[in-house]
């Protein structure tokens, strides 16, 4: 069966690539056309629409289609993760050096790079400058979300304090080498492109502000779910196996190679293999650093698509006041995410399904996010 | 109320399909039309624009951008997208099928704004075909050289007539089921590796 998957340009559509390009998706008799696409808009609509049967989508994103906020409501599900991680936070070389003289040192990754940022906003204020602005990817992501999180737990406000504007990744490090942003969140190869083009500094990866956090998922519509159940099934088990396949670091430098080309993500093999190994320069000319758990493929179920994920995001739209606090709001985010639909299609693999849907989300300020039951 | 009390706002990178729509716009009577084609602080130029209608082409990352004014619709009184409930899913296809996004600004001039929605999804379409048509005349010739190109070498190396060249290419072409212009490639390979 001919199936139409939709992506974007980024590290973590990898396992899609991999089960079209490495024979995992042709096993299952499918035939995987994927489709590279300019935005994230275009991605939902054509998920909509039905040009696309099922795409690599940001994880919010999902939820909020399935609310209907900003858009048309269109119940969505998210059978599978792509992977956990992979995301960092970069500042512009000149905020980096105020950063630094107010106690921010490369490499930590604790709250206290945050707390001197809040120092720097808390200068500019009292002299009158501008605010500063951060770039992020889309509204209903997690980029947006870990950022803003990132921000408040140094006591700054999100959108008092600082701007926040949506720029496509592949501007990012242009807008930070014109000034027209100061920083921003994005996954990889972003954050090194930006390093690399000597214009950013990485400030923390997000897997050490929430190890193990969510990023992508699939995404179909709940309708062609129901209609097309054995298929959905099937392109589970090869994304999984594709994400197994992924993780073998003998795999990486093919991979990479892979992703490089034009039609993928079309851009440098060695940054995609440094995101891949886990290893990223966090300064301009500095030696890459090892990343604990930086781009998690398929460890640690990574590829199961944990309840507690979709209740920590519809409780961050309520946070930033993208939608109401309601109960049937709140049963509709969980039930955009389907572990029944994962557990289902792996069955017969003989691998390890966590047998809970939710577990407590333990973050960087010493926080816990118990998912209310 | 008039049609030009209208504000709309085109993103267009393309200047050729900016102005097919804007001409169409204006002369249907529309007056207040601001085409966007400079990317740089998109959002502050939507802002200062104040549209009550905006159009963007699909193939534009920047599409992005515009959703932030989206984000907030049901906590604060803020602008709606256009496509807010379900009927409106055959608007959905047929403008993302021509390669536009539309997004009203102000929910109460929805009415009012689909017919604008409407001709940007008529224009759109109409010269999308037009650049697929030429894209595929492009490719046409493109072939008709390469064809030109191993006939040439048949008549040379085979000492036959023009038409006869041809009607070898075609015999060639229909054993193998495959299109003369790929044989033709063939042997336009084949005469460079035997040179």
């Amino acid at each position: 069966m001919k199936l139409v998957i939709g992506f974007i340009p980024l590290l973590d559509c990898a396992s899609l690539v991999v089960a079209a390009e490495r024979g995992f998706a042709a096993q299952e008799g499918l035939d995987l056309r994927l489709v590279r696409e300019t935005s994230w808009a275009n991605i939902r609509d054509r998920v909509i629409v039905g040009h696309f049967d099922a795409a690599h989508m940001l994880a919010p994103m999902t939820i909020a289609s399935t609310l209907g906020i900003g858009h048309v409501k269109s119940p969505f599900i998210a059978p599978i993760s792509l992977g956990l991680g992979g995301n960092a936070i970069t500042v512009s070389l000149s905020l980096w050096e105020q950063m630094a003289q107010q106690g921010a040192s490369a490499g930590d990754f604790t709250l206290a790079p945050a707390a001197a940022l809040k120092r720097v906003i808390v200068a500019r204020e009292r002299a009158g400058i501008e605010p500063l602005t951060f770039g992020m990817v889309y509204p209903f992501s997690c980029h947006n979300y870990e950022l803003r999180y990132w921000l408040a737990a140094a006591g700054i406000d999100p959108d008092r304090d600082v701007r926040l504007a949506v720029i496509p990744p592949p501007f990012l490090a242009d807008a930070l080498r014109v000034g027209q942003i100061d920083g921003f969140c994005v996954g990889e190869p972003w954050n090194s492109v930006a390093v690399d083009a000597g214009v950013g500094a990485i400030v923390t990866p997000t897997s050490a502000l929430w190890p193990r956090s969510p990023e992508k998922v699939l995404g179909c519509r709940a309708e062609w779910a129901q209609r097309y159940p054995e298929p959905l099934e099937k392109l589970l088990r090869a994304i999984y196996r594709a994400a197994v396949w992924i993780e073998d670091p003998d795999n990486h430098g093919e991979i990479a190679k892979l992703l490089a080309e034009p039609g993928y993500v079309g851009c440098s093999a060695e940054l995609l293999h440094g995101a891949l190994k886990g290893r990223l320069a966090l300064l301009p000319g500095a030696h890459p650093v090892p990343l604990e758990e930086f781009f998690v493929p398929a460890r640690h179920s990574a590829t199961f698509p944990w309840v507690s994920h979709a209740q920590w995001m519809y409780a961050q739209m309520v946070r930033w006041r993208q939608i109401e606090l309601l109960p049937e709001y709140a049963a509709a985010a969980r039930g955009t995410y389907r572990p029944d639909i994962y557990r289902a299609a792996l069955a017969q693999l003989d691998v390890d399904i966590p047998r809970a849907d939710t577990k407590p989300e333990l973050f960087f300020d010493g926080r816990t996010f118990t998912p209310p039951p | 109320m008039s049609e030009a009390a209208l504000r709309i706002l085109l993103v267009d990178q393309n200047v050729t399909r900016a102005s097919i729509l804007e001409e169409g716009l204006r002369e249907a009577g529309y007056t207040d039309v601001t085409v966007v084609r400079d990317m740089q602080n998109l959002l502050r130029r939507i802002v200062d624009a104040d549209p009550d209608v905006i159009c963007i082409d699909l193939e534009n990352p920047n599409r992005d951008v515009l959703e932030q004014m989206f984000q907030v619709s049901r906590v604060d009184a803020g602008p709606v997208a256009m496509f807010v409930d379900k009927s409106d899913a055959d608007m959905i296809k047929a403008a993302v099928e021509s390669g536009v996004g539309a997004y009203v600004v102000d929910g109460l001039k929805k009415e009012r704004v689909k017919a604008v929605v409407d001709m940007a999804v008529t224009r759109f379409k109409a010269f999308n075909d037009l650049r697929d048509e030429l894209d595929r005349a492009k490719q046409a010739l493109g072939e008709r050289k390469v064809v030109e190109r191993a006939k040439g070498i048949l008549m040379k190396e085979r000492g036959l007539t023009e038409d006869d060249a041809y009607a070898l290419l075609r015999k060639a072409a229909m054993s193998d089921n495959k299109r003369v212009v790929d044989i033709a490639q063939a042997v336009i390979t084949a005469a460079g590796l035997l040179r």
